[in-house]
């Protein structure tokens, strides 16, 4: 029998710290604070309709990449993106993430996943609604951006 | 990096004001110890002597649905009251209580008790008799034992019939801390 949803409260206070670093890397700090209101409003919205609860922390990174992804309220100057690699990340990729900014959003959002935070393929592709292969396709051609600039 | 207080509290907010909870709820001081308080979208459906919300999460759940999430906004009325009752300010509750979910002998014995007034006590047969079971005063005892939203529906009223506290959920001595309050010991 597929796991029970557990009381909201639960799933939030396990995700939303690194929902929020999520979308601080991703958006920067201020369009982050909208964005992470909307992201678990979304899942609030949902979360009574949730088939199971096998998998709800990609579940919360999909929502997160949706909200992220549609954000197009404002242009935001690269320079507001956060300069500081977070601890959490690889080395390789921390040294590099500084630039992830000026990827292509959908680049940007699966290299985030992948590399910061250990998503596997599938998850990312629900995350992007892409195939696995389209999502492995812009991770690797986000790091290859990533590389050039680095070495640049 | 952590997410700062401000976004967190906003979020909590507008969960409560989008309508989106089954249940909030938040923890408040009290001069007998702290208190969860939960409100469902009908009234207040918890207070508890036990302030961890672990313990009561699961249990709200299956009760009201998933949608649970602390905020405070929803039980500030409650709380407010709650403090003018422990100041002695205040004698009655003004907050809609919801009792739905309870099996309908205990929704039947909590709203008798409700009518017993500040500073008064009445026994378990008592109640027993006044909703026209005189036989089934454990009955009555076993649904207040049970009772949720202790304090606002005052089964530390209840005595039994040779005056003796008997038991409390919260213990003896937070039913005898209520009744001194009252001017009832």
């Amino acid at each position: 029998m597929p796991a029970q949803a557990p009381p909201f409260e639960r799933f939030y206070e396990a995700t939303r710290d690194e929902i929020y670093r999520y979308l601080v890397r991703l958006l920067g700090r201020q369009s982050a604070e909208d964005a992470f209101q909307e992201t678990f409003l979304k899942a609030l919205r949902s979360y009574e309709r949730l088939a199971h609860a096998d998998n709800l922390r990609a579940w919360a990174f999909t929502i997160a990449t949706r909200v992220a992804l549609d954000e197009r309220r404002r242009a935001r100057p690269e320079h507001d993106l956060p300069e500081v690699a977070v601890s959490d990340t690889r080395p390789a990729f921390a040294e590099l993430e500084h630039l992830a900014g000026s990827l292509p959003r959908t680049e940007r959002a699966a290299v985030v996943l992948r590399y910061g935070y250990d998503l596997p393929y599938a998850d990312i592709a629900a995350a992007l609604d892409s195939t696995e292969d389209a999502a492995r396709q812009a991770a690797s051609s986000g790091v290859r951006r990533l590389r050039r600039k680095g070495a640049a | 990096m952590t997410l700062p207080t401000e976004v967190d509290e906003r979020f909590r907010a507008a969960a409560a004001s989008e309508g989106l909870l089954d249940v909030a709820y938040d923890v408040a001081d009290s001069p007998i110890g702290p208190l969860l308080l939960a409100a469902s979208g009908r009234g207040v459906c918890r207070i508890s002597f036990d302030p961890d919300p672990e313990a009561a999460l699961d249990k709200l759940a299956r009760a009201h649905g998933v949608r649970i999430l602390r905020s405070p906004r929803p039980v500030d009325e409650l709380r407010h009251q709650l403090d003018d009752y422990f100041e002695g300010r205040r004698r009655d509750f003004d907050v809609a209580v919801d009792t739905s979910v309870l099996p309908a002998f205990q929704q039947l014995v909590l709203e008798e008790l409700a009518r017993v007034p500040y500073g008064e006590v009445a026994t378990y047969g008592g109640l027993a008799t006044r909703i026209g079971r005189p036989r089934a005063a454990r009955a009555v005892g076993g649904a207040l034992n049970k009772n949720p939203i202790p304090i606002v529906l005052p089964c530390h009223r209840v005595v039994g019939s040779t005056g003796s506290l008997v038991g409390y959920a919260g213990g003896l001595d937070r039913k005898r801390a209520l009744l001194a309050l009252e001017g009832a010991l």
